[in-house]
């Protein structure tokens, strides 16, 4: 756990310009399922993650931690409240404008790195860069990142012949490459043993300083938090800070 | 592109597997093609030669079979010449017979009766063109089923003596024989049954099967109104070769086994990349995650299935060719046509493309919120 002074989920306001260009969710609830059946994914919802920050979020499995993620991605819409990411709104109706500001604004890392099986490493990276407008492909340059997350020698290898730690190392440099003002990272630590956890932990929150890039981790492994800037615990889609 | 040429090269041994199976329906093609211009070549080939635009039959008759069936009296010419619009029109005899060169060789000719001094007289690669009172004009293919210039042949039963006096520029066959031009009191005689030395009947020499119908360069003829006046029915010349023994049943056919390749082709490369679609579902989620939009991810399985189609149909088509190549000239009726090979590998590729578009169209349902949580 962090040694600096436990945060509040919900009390700090999103008005002052850093919190504009990181993660701010305001009063944000959602539901699944149809009317015979619903949950509550996500119960009024406040969280504020700035540049630099890593923010952890751990809880059981349902208690609506990836449907989190989803919406501050952008990939799935709040029944209700805000989500803003580097001021921009989340939660437009349109699903092109928001595939749009998710390719901007947003990194995704996925469990076991989620890597496509065709591409190399270094193509995994060059990747993102080519989803946009030929106009809007700017982003960092896929070998330096490659290096400076301890890949440079693994560019041409393809995810099946790299361990479960190069994988998502190469993850987290693909979320890295289009420079997002968010970076949001599901069960980084899932597949990995105790020491290759750890690695990849301190390697999110060294970029996420680095690079000023506002860091929400969804993770079952608490042995993991004592990296993390802020830690906030999920339960039955409540979100409060952790003791 | 940037994925779909990747994915093609990582899983080259899928990709070649679908790739094999279209380049076989490709070869298929083309041999099916060559079949159908080899076909429509060797059965109509010498009514396409003709500088016709229209023959005109007897009223009534069967048209599949009008070649055979068709009497019409020389008077109709008069009429035909006479009509707004006809440039010519000329007497036109047609008949098939069994004939025998005097080493005993045996060859069947169709008889193209025509007046050695009308349009229908056809120009020769060598030797002369009709004007003797025996002489015929054989197609080049004639020569290759065992006549020779100056052979004279003999008609079965009849005794007729026919001596090759020319040879036509290009194939000239009918129903699949080839044709000799031969002038049209000759072939009055021998379609009557009139023995050499006989006197013609009266009738037999004003009795032809058609009248030739020829239109002024870029203008119509009023087709009914000449019919009317002629008393005759009339068909195009593309119509007419429907009366070419055999050709409606072989194009109709060949053409049924064509279309139910192409859909094979649409139903194959559809089932192909409906599997393709749903493997890749949990990757296309990351995609979309990432910020693809739904028309990136579109374009990249469209250009990944057409790159694939051309590949292979272009492989297919090659080695269509080079067996083609090898059937030409061995006896089969089969002749490449590049048009018609052109289309049909256009034809292939887009069928395939619609199947392979209706396959990959469900990748656009994909959540992406599927690639959160531990649903990969």
């Amino acid at each position: 756990m962090s040694s600096r002074p436990a945060p509040t989920a919900s009390t700090t306001p999103a008005d002052d310009a850093s919190e504009r260009l990181g993660l701010v969710m305001r009063a944000v609830s959602l539901r699944h399922g149809n009317a015979a059946e619903t949950v509550q994914a996500l119960d009024d919802v406040d969280l504020t993650v700035r540049p630099g920050e890593l923010a952890a979020v751990v809880g059981p499995s349902g208690a609506g931690k990836s449907s989190l993620l989803a919406v501050a991605g952008g990939l799935a819409r709040p029944d209700h409240g805000t989500v803003t990411v580097a001021g921009q709104d989340m939660t437009v109706p349109s699903r092109r404008t928001r595939t749009e500001l998710r390719r901007r604004h947003v990194g995704f890392v996925f469990q076991s790195g989620n890597l496509l099986p065709a591409l190399t490493a270094a193509d995994q990276l060059r990747l993102p860069l080519q989803l946009g407008p030929r106009s809007q492909r700017s982003g960092r340059d896929p070998l330096k990142l490659l290096a400076d997350v301890g890949m440079a020698d693994k560019a041409d290898r393809r995810p099946h012949q790299l361990s479960g730690g190069e994988r998502q190392r190469v993850g987290i440099a693909r979320a890295l490459v289009t420079e997002p003002s968010v970076l949001l990272v599901d069960e980084p630590t899932a597949a990995l043993d105790r020491a290759r956890s750890h690695e990849i932990v301190q390697l999110l929150a060294r970029e996420a300083r680095h690079r000023s890039v506002a860091v929400v981790m969804v993770t079952h492994d608490h042995d993991v938090l004592q990296y993390c800037d802020t830690v906030y615990e999920m339960v039955d889609g409540k979100l409060a800070a952790s003791s | 592109m940037f994925l779909a040429i990747r994915e093609l090269s990582f899983a080259r041994l899928r990709f070649a597997l679908m790739g094999a199976v279209i380049a076989l329906i490709a070869v298929l093609m083309v041999m099916l093609s060559g079949l159908s211009v080899g076909l429509v070549r060797d059965g109509v080939s010498g009514l396409q030669n003709l500088p016709v635009t229209s023959f005109a039959f007897a009223q009534d008759v069967q048209r599949d079979s009008a070649f055979s069936r068709s009497v019409v009296d020389l008077s109709a010419v008069d009429e035909w010449d006479a009509q707004p619009g006809v440039a010519d029109a000329a007497p036109f005899g047609n008949t098939l017979v069994n004939t025998r060169t005097d080493r005993g060789t045996e060859v069947d000719l169709a008889l193209f009766g025509v007046q050695p001094d009308s349009f229908l007289s056809p120009s020769v690669s060598q030797g002369e063109r009709l004007g003797t009172e025996d002489g015929i004009v054989v197609s080049p293919t004639a020569l290759d089923a065992g006549l020779q210039m100056g052979d004279t042949v003999t008609i079965d039963r009849l005794g007729t003596r026919l001596r090759v006096v020319g040879v036509t520029k290009q194939q000239d066959t009918f129903g699949h024989v080839d044709v000799a031009y031969v002038p049209l009191a000759a072939w009055q005689a021998i379609k009557s049954g009139t023995a050499p030395g006989t006197a013609l009947p009266q009738r037999a020499a004003t009795e032809i099967t058609a009248v030739a119908v020829r239109a002024d360069d870029g203008k119509s003829v009023d087709l009914p109104a000449g019919d009317t006046a002629a008393g005759t029915e009339s068909l195009t010349l593309k119509e007419s070769y429907g009366a070419s023994p055999g050709y409606t049943a072989e194009t109709t056919t060949l053409q049924l086994i064509q279309g139910f390749l192409y859909a094979i082709s649409a139903l194959v490369a559809g089932a192909f990349f409906a599997v393709w679609a749903i493997q890749r579902k949990p990757e296309v989620a990351v995609l979309r995650a990432l910020g693809a939009s739904t028309g990136w991810v579109l374009r990249d399985a469209l250009t990944q299935a057409l790159v694939l189609l051309a590949a292979a149909v272009a492989i297919g088509v090659g080695i269509g060719l080079a067996l083609g190549a090898l059937i030409t000239g061995s006896g089969i009726p089969f002749a490449l046509s590049m048009p018609s090979i052109s289309a049909a590998g256009a034809g292939l590729v887009v069928l395939g493309l619609v199947g392979a578009g209706a396959a990959v169209i469900r990748i656009t349902s994909v959540d992406p919120a599927t690639a959160l949580g531990g649903n990969r």
